[in-house]
C-alpha cells in the first residue's frame, strides 16, 4: 500500500514541476514519454527477472503479458484487453482505475496534458528491449471526464539489429 | 518488491531530468536540489495524510522521531532507521547503513560527489512529513561510505 503511495505521490509531484519547468502542455507530454522510455528501456530487465514469461510469439501474447502480468506487478492493476484490429496489429488497455489519478485533478489550464503519459514511454521502451517497435497512447482518460482510461498499443515492425540501450 | 523497482528508476529519472535541463555551476546544482527537494517535500507531506489517518496522536516530538523511524521509513524505505540519535535540544542524526537510493550505486569514492543528488529528493520527504505533524525543521544528508548515510534534522 505504502510504495503504491509512494509512486503515485512522487510522480504527481514530477508533474506538478514538469508544469512548472515547460510553457505548454505539448512539452510536458513529450517530456513525460522521453523519461518513460528511460524508465521503460530498464525496467524490463527488472520485469524479465522477475517475471520469468518466455519469448511472446505473437503480439496477442504480447498484449496478455503486458495486461496480466506487467501491469499486475508494477502497478497492481490488471487492465482488459480490447478493439483488436483484424490485422492484429492493434489493441486497446482498458484502465477501469488508473492508479496514477488517485487523488489527482487536471487543472482547467491544462486541458492538453496526458497526466499519464509516463505509462506510454514506458511501454514503448520496454518493448523495444525485446525487439519491438510500437506506439502507445491514451485515447481515452478518465482525468478529462471519459467513463475508463484506455491505452491504445499500436505494432509498428519487429526490430532486427540489436540496438544498444537507447537514452532519449 | 516489483513496485519498488518502479520508484527507483522514477527516482533515477527525476534526478537525471533535473540535471540534464540545467547548467554547470554551484549556483545550478544549487538550484537542482532545492528542485528534488522541494518535490520531496510535497511527497512528504502526502504520505503523511495518508499514513496518520488511524493512528493515534503522538505523545511528544520523540515520539514523532521514532514513527518517522519506523513506520514512515519502513513503508518508504521497506527497512528501518538504524540508528537515531538526538542531543534533545532540536538535532536529531538519522543513520540509515544501507540506504535504498544509494544501494544501486558504486562504492567507490568519485561517485560521493554525486551522492547529495540522490539523497535531496529524501530530505524534502522527512522535512515535508515532519511539516505535517507540526514541526518544522531543516534536513540535510551526508554519506560517510556508500551505501551508508545520515540524515541531519534541525528544528
Amino acid at each position: 500500500m505504502g510504495s503504491q503511495w509512494l509512486f503515485t505521490l512522487t510522480y504527481g509531484a514530477l508533474v506538478t514541476q514538469l508544469c512548472k519547468d515547460y510553457e505548454n502542455d505539448e512539452d510536458v507530454n513529450k517530456q513525460l514519454d522521453k523519461m518513460g522510455y528511460n524508465i521503460g528501456v530498464r525496467l524490463i530487465e527488472d520485469f524479465l527477472a522477475r517475471s520469468n514469461v518466455g519469448r511472446c510469439h505473437d503480439f496477442r501474447e504480447t498484449a496478455d503479458v503486458i495486461a496480466k502480468v506487467a501491469f499486475k506487478m508494477y502497478l497492481g492493476i490488471t487492465p482488459s484487453i480490447t478493439n483488436w484490429s483484424p490485422a492484429g496489429d492493434e489493441f486497446s488497455l482498458i484502465l477501469e482505475n488508473n492508479p496514477l489519478v488517485d487523488f489527482v485533478e487536471l487543472p482547467d489550464n491544462h486541458s492538453s496534458l496526458i497526466y499519464s503519459n509516463l505509462l506510454c514511454g514506458v511501454l514503448r521502451g520496454a518493448l523495444e528491449m525485446v525487439q519491438m517497435a510500437v506506439e502507445a497512447k491514451f485515447v481515452q482518460d478518465t482525468l478529462k471526464g471519459d467513463g475508463v482510461t484506455e491505452i491504445r498499443m499500436r505494432f509498428i515492425r519487429r526490430i532486427e539489429d540489436n540496438l544498444p540501450a537507447g537514452e532519449e | 518488491m516489483a513496485d519498488e523497482a518502479l520508484f527507483l528508476l522514477l527516482h533515477n529519472e527525476m534526478v537525471s531530468g533535473v540535471y540534464k535541463s540545467a547548467e554547470q555551476g554551484e549556483v545550478e546544482n544549487g538550484r537542482c536540489i532545492t528542485k528534488l527537494e522541494n518535490m520531496g517535500f510535497r511527497v512528504g507531506q502526502g504520505l503523511i495524510e495518508r499514513f496518520t489517518k488511524d493512528t493515534a496522536r503522538f505523545k511528544d516530538e520523540l515520539d514523532i522521531m521514532k514513527f518517522i523511524c519506523k513506520d514512515f521509513w519502513t513503508t518508504v524505505f521497506k527497512k528501518q532507521i538504524d540508528n537515531l540519535r538526538t542531543n534533545h535540544q532540536g538535532i536529531y542524526v538519522l543513520q540509515d547503513n544501507k540506504f535504498r537510493l544509494l544501494t544501486q550505486m558504486s562504492a567507490g569514492k568519485q561517485y560521493l560527489e554525486h551522492a547529495s543528488k540522490y539523497l535531496a529528493f529524501t530530505c524534502g520527504l522527512i522535512r515535508g512529513g515532519l511539516s505535517n505533524l507540526g514541526i518544522k525543521s531543516i534536513v540535510t544528508a551526508e554519506v560517510s561510505s556508500m551505501p551508508a548515510c545520515k540524515f541531519q534534522l534541525m528544528r
